[in-house]
């Protein structure tokens, strides 16, 4: 197979991560997440109406009346389908679904309430909590097993990898308003996976053809490595992708958000490997002697 | 890495075997329980609700304070030791002492023996913690003692909540401790929760006090609202009894007024102190209080001897039927406050699990196809491994019993489409050995050889994350990474045994075919 010079767009490339982080970053910290129920407590309805002639309108209009605090309606999958979200939660209290649903239809006739979701703030901020203790110690699990696994350099070059590839993924989230619930930390944990995953199936090739190639500088080793994993990277992104993309379009709306976040992880993740990992190696000056040393000892 | 031994392949055939036969369990009928295992759905795939409740135990520590209060006077007295002015003020017991005493007061709170302030010695700690400041004393609960208070009354409220529960009669409920102050409740093929909800709303505390004519009483007297809210009135604090001696009750026809009403009958202790306080009573009016809201307050006309008696009080059937529940189950130690509820009705779980299988079919089918575009024969290795993948997954998840949620789904198609990686890593591996190796079985050896370690690393990734999400995931997360983890095993099983022992056979029959994969 002919040999592609990745290395040549090395520097472009990282450019324009950077670009990418940053703006990401100041997605995050000035438009901030769009935290569904899960996470910021409140009520979710899922209901479905009879009539197609129901709207988002109609049925905003409806809530309003109720005095639920902020209240957000969103189509859901098909016209009839649609998801409320409001501020209020109050699970105390038996009669409240019952009450919405009775003022609710008879301002737009039938509805069948299929979902309801009503989390106190007290759970959410504790969602909340062990959602980031859990994407932290994965991170730290990871670092603590490449680290075993590899020299420091390959560490540093992995994390960087892992770090650009939840941030841009938080961030594209961040740009479209698209809700963060439990199963996009789920999401989140498996991109971890899954760009550690291709981080060291490169780096396994790179420190074997260290030993391989005495004379050829990182440079041009990590070059060789892309090129020799390229179709196996190519491969396993594709079937991968597939089996997401079957979630995404047949999986229903329920997992829409989960597969999504998938999918982004999984492009950016293979990106990475090649863009952000190996780039780190040659910056940090990794050569024979940095295995070999480690041999040594 | 090319040789089997006979036995080698005979266990890997069995055990391939025997788990996938639990996969084929979950679609047939078998008069057995060992061997009609079934992968139980979660809630979001089957609808039901989930509700998460937690006890607020203040009520509990006040009350457990001011029997406490009343130990500890009968306890100095009889120590002939004096002590005044108890307050119960922020959760904790202040009191005075004579000046002689302090010392001995420290010493009896102190002591590991003491009887008033019992000693742990596992937990090397008191039941209270003490301050001493001139004659006054301040006592509140330790940690441990808190602990204890705490796990005591969940463990009492967790009886009522599956009593309660039960009495409904749901459909297998699931009723587990949560921590120490909370309960979970899931309640399989329930979509609308509102009756069970309102009948864990009540701490269902009921009295039978006697209206008070005059306010000056030496029980002293306080003012209570009807349920209804339409009026008030003043109630002796005397409890004339508790629903602690009601031994059963059931909603009845009144015959005379028509009226439906709560007939309930006490125990023997019961039945003697009602009829004692009714004889006394003629002509005055009990209230029947629930939760410090009086129901009724029917006029005594006669003394009521034999233990029955009836609740009347506007029910309609349904709220009758209520009453003689939580009146049959018990009172609650403190009152539960649903903190989370969760609920999907069926026909959205039914839409689920259709829809997850739809794109694991779909899913599974490009992959399978996209494999065997790529490498043609080995692909359909790769295939088969894939497939045996899928009814070891599913068999282990039903021998276990494993719990099937909507990203439980997700994770099998994501297994599906991660799981083929091991083998493509192995057959790129081989392509580039077969460049420079004339001797295929060689260069097959070598590439399981080399890319070994790589696929092990690439696993435990994966697996690591999947750890995680296990234990500070709840629910639908769990599901998850449970078929995220056991997919990884039963991934590098596929690989490693059943695809390299296909593998193998293919490439030691035909070593001098050229261009083997």
């Amino acid at each position: 197979m002919k040999t592609i010079y990745f290395n040549k767009f090395y520097k472009s490339f990282n450019i324009l991560s950077g670009i990418l982080i940053i703006a990401s970053l100041v997605f995050l910290v000035f438009k901030g997440l769009n935290f569904g129920v899960d996470f910021k407590g409140g009520t979710l309805i899922e209901l479905r109406t009879d009539k197609s002639s129901a709207n988002i309108t109609k049925i905003r209009d409806s809530f309003n009346q109720m005095n639920l605090g902020d209240v957000s309606v969103k189509n859901f999958g098909n016209e009839t389908d649609f998801v409320v979200k409001f501020e209020k939660q109050n699970s105390n209290d038996p009669q409240f679904i019952e009450e919405i649903k009775t003022k609710l239809s008879n301002s737009i006739g039938s509805v069948d309430f299929r979902r309801v979701e009503n989390v106190g703030p007290k759970v959410s901020a504790e969602l909340l909590r062990s959602g980031v203790i859990a994407i932290a110690l994965s991170l730290a699990a990871m670092l603590l097993y490449i680290w075993i696994r590899f020299e420091w350099q390959f560490s540093l070059g992995a994390i960087l990898a892992l770090f650009h590839d939840v941030i841009i993924t938080l961030g594209v989230f961040s740009v479209f308003s698209l809700e963060i619930n439990l199963s996009i930390v789920a999401a989140v944990l498996t991109i971890v996976g899954y760009s550690m995953n291709d981080t060291v199936v490169i780096f396994d090739r790179v420190r074997e053809n260290l030993r391989k190639y005495a004379d050829v500088k990182i440079f041009e080793l990590t070059n060789i490595s892309i090129n020799e994993t390229l179709s196996r990277t190519i491969i396993t992104s594709v079937t991968t992708l597939l089996a997401l993309l079957s979630i995404f379009i047949f999986g229903g709306e329920i997992l829409k958000g989960f597969s999504l976040a998938m999918i982004l992880g999984v492009i950016f993740g293979t990106y990475s490997s090649i863009y952000i990992a190996n780039p780190v190696l040659v910056s940090l000056k990794v050569s024979q002697r940095t295995i070999v040393k480690e041999e040594k000892e | 890495m090319l040789y089997f031994s006979k036995l080698r392949v005979f266990s890997v055939l069995i055990f391939t075997l025997i788990i996938s036969y639990f996969t084929i369990s979950n679609f047939t009928k078998v008069d057995d329980e060992f061997f009609s295992k079934n992968i139980k759905l979660g809630l979001d795939l089957q609808g039901g609700s989930y509700l998460l409740l937690e006890i607020d135990n203040e009520p509990v520590i006040t009350q457990r304070l001011q029997s406490k209060v009343l130990e500890f006077k009968k306890f100095f007295k009889d120590k002939d030791i004096k002590v005044r002015n108890f307050v119960i003020e922020d959760k904790s017991i202040i009191f005075d002492v004579e000046n002689s005493k302090i010392e001995d007061v420290k010493s009896l709170l102190d002591d590991d023996k003491s009887e008033i302030n019992p000693y742990f010695q596992q937990y090397k700690s008191h039941q209270f913690n003490f301050e001493n400041m001139d004659t006054s004393f301040k006592l509140e609960f330790s940690d441990y003692g808190l602990v204890l208070l705490k796990n005591s009354s969940l463990d009492q409220a967790i009886e009522i909540v599956r009593r309660r529960v039960d009495e409904v009669g749901t459909n297998e409920p699931n009723i587990l401790k949560r921590g120490n102050d909370r309960i979970l409740v899931e309640l399989p093929g329930l979509d609308d929760p509102g009756r069970i909800k309102s009948l864990l709303g009540k701490t269902a505390n009921l009295t039978f006090q006697f209206i008070s004519s005059s306010s000056e009483e030496s029980f002293g007297t306080e003012k209570l609202s009807f349920e209804d809210g339409s009026s008030e009135a003043i109630v002796s604090k005397r409890i004339v009894l508790s629903g602690d001696n009601l031994m059963d009750a059931k909603p009845t026809m009144n015959n005379q007024t028509n009226e439906t009403v709560v007939s309930f009958s006490l125990d023997r202790v019961g039945a003697k102190k009602f009829g004692k306080a009714t004889s006394n009573g003629v002509g005055k009016r009990l209230a029947i209080v629930l939760d410090g809201k009086i129901i009724s307050a029917p006029e005594v006309r006669e003394p009521i001897i034999g233990g029955n008696g009836q609740i009347s009080g506007n029910f309609t059937f349904q709220s009758a039927t209520d009453l003689a529940l939580l009146l049959r189950s018990g009172a609650l130690p403190a009152p539960l406050n649903i903190i989370e509820e969760r609920t999907v009705g069926p026909d959205l779980g039914k839409d689920s699990i259709n829809a997850g299988i739809m794109s694991l079919i779909i899913g599974f089918i490009l992959v399978v196809a996209f494999m065997f575009y790529k490498y043609r024969f080995f692909g359909l290795i790769a295939n088969l491994a894939l497939i045996s993948n899928l009814f070891l997954l599913v068999g282990i998840l039903t021998l276990f019993e494993a719990t099937l949620t909507l990203p439980g789904i997700a994770g099998i198609i994501l297994t599906v489409g991660m799981a083929v990686d091991a083998n493509v890593l192995i057959f790129e591996r081989i392509k580039e050995e077969l460049k420079n190796e004339n001797n295929s079985i060689v260069a097959f050896d070598s590439g399981y050889t080399k890319s070994r370690t790589t696929i092990l690393d690439a696993n435990i990734t994966t697996l690591i994350a999947a750890v995680i999400l296990f234990f500070m995931g709840s629910g639908p997360i769990k599901g998850f990474s449970i078929t995220l983890g056991v997919g990884i095993l039963t991934t590098l099983f596929s690989v490693y045994f059943i695809a390299r022992l296909i593998t193998a056979y293919y490439v030691i029959k035909n070593k001098h075919k050229e261009k083997l994969i």
